[in-house]
């Protein structure tokens, strides 16, 4: 019971911390600052929860943000046709390789490590220096300010629940986490299991897609590298929200959390306990090492 | 054809084939012009792959789960303190190389010491500790004597008949891991351990000693390759070893070994390591943009590892 509470609990340490350091940034405009890059980190975890749900790790999620990034700031601004295309077209390759990965039962890791350098090379193809500009749309959606919830806040809550719905209480949602459960049973059951492959790596690619044009929605313009962190910060996040490698153990609820903890420990926390630059990495690894050793102190209470 | 046919068997084979093919085309591309030089260049830059992908190997075959990501954070420290140990003195040259040996095992021991204590996978364990690293390391690498006595550099130079002195004493050091790996009680043990933990515990291998071993071996070897790269690019710096995050990792699939564990090979370590740099040789022969070349790279990898194909689960 209290081991599924971690992840809200990890994210009140982080927010207290916070209110005692400096009690005026808990506020409307506060949140508005401090969660600004939570929605594409939030999404670009939740991309990353899908695939670990069927025992796979995408390693190429960052590069993917900062290509879809790259389109996003050129082509579905200039020629949105050409842009929609070109972004479905990635979703199905995403999807593509779930079925290279099944078929030929090749490791992700590798799959997605060599993918890592597509996507980051097609980024630089797609624009070569910094700039681009999001379109007009996507700017006033990201700007959106609605009555008394931060709308980070409001954006999380929105996405925790629509992803909750689908992967948990659906009944094809069981049978996608049962394929990284158990698949074996699985397959005797009837069930495809490269139909469960193909459709979990489509969402990651969904995500990604989402996850990339909120982050150029919220910097404006992109960058081939945009998107490098996002790897191993929702990596993170997954595990942050109670996810497991195997046995398709995930929490979207929990993983939204993590992504918010994470964003929120990541600098505007650092800021206010006066780090100095050189050790706010630091800082970050350490923070993640607490919350983590936390819950070891807490699971082993349980037991 | 038997001999040909159990060769064709072995899994390191294709990295070897794959680099043939990659250095083939780029002698064609150049009309045999540099093919010699080409050879030098790439063994002179495989070994510092060879040297971590090694200890990579010994980490990824410990099970599913099991990797070091923090090579390159690791790579960056180390190099900067055997710099600063060496302090440009050739007298000091082996003090720096255990330096950085002590520091690269230290980190590796400190990442084990994670995953036991917090009971977190390695991948976040090795990353949280990487991070912290970085840290140390720029905080400590700033207004320091990076450059190299003059004798370690010539020595990572070094070539005898246009072979590097470094990458024959490299490949003495990976017949020693094969040996290790395949007739001694501690790799036979990394090797249970991959296959079945709980069946090598059962067994009797000391399951966590050989897992602590293991990451402080990988650590020490991530160590000394910080600062072999700092002698041969003459000066050590944050981001030296960035690129070999995942170039550790593709060296260790690419050449056989499993990614679910318990099954290593050594040999398909070198056949990758060169087979990655003479590809890169080959994309900037051929003057491809860079967008082009990380994209072929990234095509090449998939493409190799689908070729050579996943085996069948076992569990």
């Amino acid at each position: 019971m209290l081991r599924g509470l971690l992840p809200a609990l990890s994210l009140a340490l982080v927010l207290i911390a916070i209110a005692w350091l400096n009690p005026r940034a808990i506020s409307y405009f506060g949140f508005n600052l401090m969660l600004n890059l939570a929605i594409p980190i939030a999404l670009a975890t939740i991309a990353q929860m899908f695939v670990i749900a069927g025992n796979e790790l995408d390693l190429s999620i960052g590069t993917f943000v900062g290509f879809v990034g790259c389109v996003t700031a050129t082509w579905l601004r200039d020629a949105p046709l050409i842009g929609i295309v070109v972004l479905l077209g990635s979703i199905a390759v995403y999807a593509l390789l779930g079925a290279l990965i099944h078929l030929r039962n090749l490791p992700s890791i590798v799959v997605t490590l060599g993918m890592s350098f597509v996507w980051q090379g097609l980024a630089i193809l797609v624009l070569p220096k910094p700039g681009g500009k999001a379109p007009d749309w996507l700017l006033s959606i990201l700007s959106f300010k609605p009555p008394y919830i931060p709308f980070p806040i409001l954006a999380a809550l929105i996405i925790a629940a629509i992803v909750h719905f689908g992967l948990m209480r659906t009944s094809y949602g069981v049978i996608l986490r049962g394929s990284g459960g158990n698949a074996a049973a699985l397959r005797r059951a009837g069930w495809s299991l490269l139909r469960t492959k193909i459709v979990l790596f489509a969402l990651t690619g969904l995500f990604g897609v989402l996850s990339g044009m909120a982050l150029i929605g919220i910097t404006t313009s992109a960058d081939a590298n945009i998107g490098n962190g996002y790897t191993l910060l929702s990596i993170a996040g997954v595990i942050l929200g109670g996810g497991e490698f195997v046995g398709g153990r995930v929490s979207p609820i929990g993983a939204v959390l993590g992504a918010l903890t994470l964003a929120l420990a990541a600098s505007p926390l650092l800021t206010f306990m006066h780090i100095p630059p050189d050790w706010q990495v630091a800082a970050n690894g350490a923070i993640l090492i607490i919350v983590l050793a936390a819950r070891v102190l807490i699971s082993r209470r349980e037991r | 054809m038997t001999s040909v046919r159990t060769l064709l068997e072995k899994p390191w084979i294709w990295s070897f084939v794959g680099a043939l093919v990659v250095w083939l085309a780029t002698v064609a591309f150049t009309g045999g012009y540099g093919a010699g030089g080409m050879v030098t260049a790439a063994l002179s830059l495989a070994v510092f792959t060879v040297i971590v992908g090694v200890g990579q190997m010994f980490v990824i075959t410990l099970g599913p789960g099991n990797v070091d990501l923090s090579l390159p954070a690791n790579i960056g420290l180390a190099s900067a303190v055997a710099m600063k140990v060496m302090g440009g003195s050739d007298s000091m040259i082996v003090v720096g190389l255990l330096a950085a040996l002590a520091t690269g095992a230290a980190i590796g021991a400190i990442n084990y010491l994670l995953i036991w204590a917090l009971r977190i996978p390695p991948i976040i364990a090795t990353l949280s500790a990487s991070f912290i690293i970085q840290s140390v390391d720029i905080s400590y690498g700033r207004g320091l004597q990076i450059k190299p006595p003059p004798g370690f550099a010539d020595f990572t130079n070094w070539q005898v008949l246009g072979i590097p002195v470094l990458a024959m004493l490299t490949v003495v050091f990976t017949v020693g891991a094969a040996l290790a790996l395949q007739r001694m009680i501690y790799g036979r043990s990394v090797l249970a351990i991959g296959q079945n933990i709980r069946a090598a515990w059962l067994a009797g291998v000391h399951v966590g000693r050989i897992r602590f071993l293991t990451y402080t071996l990988c650590g020490a070897l991530g160590g000394i390759d910080g600062a072999l790269l700092a002698g041969y690019f003459r000066g050590a710096n944050v981001d030296i070893g960035n690129e070999y995050l995942l170039a550790s990792i593709a060296v260790v699939v690419i050449g056989g070994t499993s990614v679910a564990g318990g099954k290593a090979n050594v040999p398909g370590v070198w056949g990758a390591g060169l087979f990655l740099v003479l590809l890169l040789t080959m994309l900037n022969t051929f003057g491809v943009s860079a967008g082009v070349r990380l994209v072929l790279t990234g095509l090449i990898i998939v493409g190799v590892i689908t070729a050579a194909g996943g085996e069948k689960a076992v569990r």
